[in-house]
């Protein structure tokens, strides 16, 4: 049965947006999202909340959440449903995600194009864990962060050598978010 | 769903589109109030890319953008949306109650004898007016000379 | 180069106060209500819902009130009003074929099923100014009505493609390209250019087609037909799946048809250019078909030598918000550019002087 999405979608979007420019503009940083929002499970009101935000007709979304994320996506965010994580513009994975070289790093005229990941985690905290440095980040920014895929320092390590091309990660345990720009370098902590 | 049953919905909600939110309002006046909805999108006005064909029958271009507004409710179990041109909200406040309404057969009747076959009817009587004055304009033409 | 300067703010504002002044004109003059130019300039809404490429009667009558008439002006409003929409999507490609018209007329067949409908023309008019309208009076009498109705016609095109001697039109699947969306390169596919001309200045795209007339790349153009009147607009929503019909719009259509002599691999036929605009413009959807049919030379093998005919040159410069902007931008400060040269100027002045002082002194 479907559920309601934004009690206001101009206000709350424009909340959600907020959350996430705050969270490019500085990696790793922790900020809430989708408060009062009740998706339907798997989808956690961070992830939500930004692809009710960002996504629309013109961004096609691929997941792995299932059939009732999928028709609440499709009806509030308005978003076609991509057949292959490389169509999609945006990416949710609520399992383990789709490795960053399968999805679309834009190209060298259209770097920003490049598709934003988003990965529903267990728990993100800030002060120990990853080593964030890069625009941004005044020194280092720690960042710790619980249930993320094997190997993704080292494909982010080769994500970030595309650079003006590649993926932008954002990082979502219930409604926390956190982002990894494709700028940002990390090192394990 | 059956292809009748998407048939009959399409009909209604094609009338309801060409309808004014005061017009469905006013039809709705003359009838026992609907039982209570939850908004499932408030009424949004966005914007639809109409398309055109190269030729007339060619290839698909983009034309240009028109204004469209949007709604969806809940009514019991039933989901009743409307998209509708222009930026009346009311029109598509009232579409989309009105289309999860008719789903309900407890409902259609009424809601069809009382609202929709009337707005229809207003509807083709303005489209067959409309005719008949450019069907005036159609030119007799009287051969001075039959040649060839 | 651009120098951030301060100061302004009141001769600002007392401008706009102005402005405001002069849009309402002398108070003692009953004010112009948005519904009276959405009825009663109705061509001049049309002419900015199709440059503001927005269809919208309400908001582009809004918007030639607040740019006082200037139609550019309000073109530019609209386009900047739609940037705050949401798109929810496209629609399905118009059936102009099952179109209510209002209007329908061929210059190539007198005698072709559904008739000449002239519709509400200006066509044989005789141009004199009518003083009857300065003196407010009753509304004018009811247009007649026929017995019976005109019916929706197939279009004077398929007559001739059924015959073998109109080209078809390729029917490309996938997705057009969309201008708003992806920027113009070159060379660009027919449906960006038809998307370019039917929102293009329609002056431009006058005068292009004209040129195309008197020998600038010419094809000799026939009417196949013009036809105006109302589309339904179909929409698929993605939570429904089947499409529905969200409303209808007035468009104006033109086919142009014109001579082609053939290839290795086509026979000789006829090809058409073609026209497509919101509301009622005549000149302009031919103007778009003379063009259209222009921009089509390279791919159908005749020789790229006239404006009308280079793509980069009409589709370039076909938009009026584009070139406003740029046109207009010339009226920003440019202190420091201006400085710069002037610096130049005089610097190869004084050299100029002293190469000439020294000639003297020789």
């Amino acid at each position: 049965m479907l559920t309601p999405g934004f009690a206001d979608p101009v206000l709350h979007a424009q909340a959600a947006f907020r959350a996430v420019l705050d969270a490019m503009s500085r990696p790793g940083r922790v900020q809430l999202a989708g408060p009062g929002l009740a998706p339907p499970a798997p989808l956690m009101r961070a992830s939500a909340a930004v692809l009710l935000s960002l996504a629309d007709a013109a961004t096609p979304v691929w997941h792995d959440a299932g059939a009732d994320a999928d028709a609440w996506l499709r009806f509030h965010a308005g978003a076609p449903v991509a057949t292959t994580p490389r169509d999609a513009a945006f990416v949710l994975a609520t399992g383990a995600p789709p490795t960053l070289a399968a999805l679309d790093a834009g190209t060298e005229e259209e770097p920003e194009r490049g598709a934003t990941l988003l990965i529903q985690v267990e728990a993100i905290e800030e002060g120990t864990g990853l080593r964030l440095t890069g625009p941004g980040i005044e020194h280092e920014h720690r960042l710790l962060v619980r249930g993320l895929p094997d190997g993704f320092v080292a494909a982010w390590a080769a994500n970030r050598a595309l650079f003006p091309r590649g993926v932008d990660v954002i990082l979502c345990a219930w409604d926390r978010l956190a982002a990894l720009p494709r700028t940002v370098a990390i090192a394990e902590g | 769903m059956d292809t009748a049953h998407t048939e009959q919905r399409r009909h209604w909600m094609a009338v309801l589109a060409r309808a004014s939110g005061e017009d469905i309002a006013g039809r709705l006046a003359t009838l026992p109030p609907l039982p209570p909805h939850t908004p499932l999108r408030p009424a949004e006005t966005g914007l639809v890319m109409v398309r055109g064909r190269a030729g007339g029958d060619g290839a698909a271009f983009n034309l240009g953008e028109m204004t469209v507004t949007r709604c969806a409710v809940r009514l019991g179990e039933r989901v009743g949306h409307a998209y509708v041109a222009g930026r009346d909200k009311r029109q598509a406040e009232l579409a989309a109650l009105l289309d999860a309404a008719l789903q309900d057969p407890a409902w259609h009747d009424a809601l069809m004898g009382g609202v929709v076959v009337p707005l229809a009817a207003g509807q083709a009587a303005r489209r067959d007016a409309e005719a008949r004055r450019a069907a005036a304009t159609k030119v007799e033409f009287l051969a001075m000379q039959t040649t060839r | 180069m651009y120098v951030a300067v301060k100061g302004g703010e009141r001769a600002i504002s007392a401008a706009h106060a102005w402005l405001d002044e002069t849009r309402r004109g002398d108070p003692a003059v009953p004010e112009l209500t948005v519904a009276q130019i959405e009825q009663q300039m109705g061509l001049a809404v049309d002419r900015v819902m199709a440059e503001g490429s927005c269809h919208d009667r309400f908001l582009a009558a809004l918007a030639i009130k607040q740019a006082k008439g200037d139609l550019i002006e309000a073109a530019f409003l609209l386009r900047a009003y739609r940037t705050t929409l949401p798109r929810f999507g496209a629609s399905e490609p118009l059936d102009t074929g099952a179109m209510r018209l209002r209007r329908r007329i061929s210059a190539t067949y007198k005698d072709l099923p559904g008739g000449q409908v002239l519709g509400p023309t200006f066509d044989y008019t005789h141009r004199l100014l009518d003083f009857a309208l300065a003196a407010e009076g009753a509304p004018p009498p009811a247009a007649p009505e026929a017995a019976a109705p005109v019916a929706p016609t197939p279009r004077v095109t398929e007559l001739l493609a059924r015959e073998g001697l109109m080209q078809r039109e390729a029917a490309e699947p996938g997705e057009p390209g969309d201008l708003t969306r992806q920027p113009l390169t070159f060379p660009a596919p027919r449906d960006v250019r038809l998307q370019n001309l039917a929102r293009g200045d329609e002056g431009f795209v006058l005068a292009l087609g004209y040129s195309t007339q008197r020998g600038y790349g010419g094809n000799h153009p026939f009417v196949g037909e013009i036809r105006v009147g109302h589309v339904t607009v179909e929409f698929t929503p993605p939570e429904l799946g089947f499409p529905i019909e969200i409303g209808e719009i007035g468009i104006t259509e033109c086919q142009m048809v014109n001579q082609f002599k053939g290839s290795r691999t086509e026979p000789p036929q006829f090809t058409r250019g073609y026209g497509l605009v919101f509301g009622h413009g005549e000149r302009r959807a031919m103007s778009m078909a003379l063009v259209d049919r222009a921009l089509r030379s390279a791919e159908l093998g005749e020789d790229v030598t006239a404006p009308a005919q280079d793509q980069e040159f009409v589709l370039y410069h076909s938009d009026n918000i584009e070139a406003t902007g740029f046109v207009e931008h010339l009226k920003l400060p440019h202190y420091v550019d201006f400085q710069s040269e002037l610096e130049n100027l005089r610097t190869i002045r004084a050299a100029l002087a002293r190469d000439s002082m020294a000639e003297a002194a020789e």
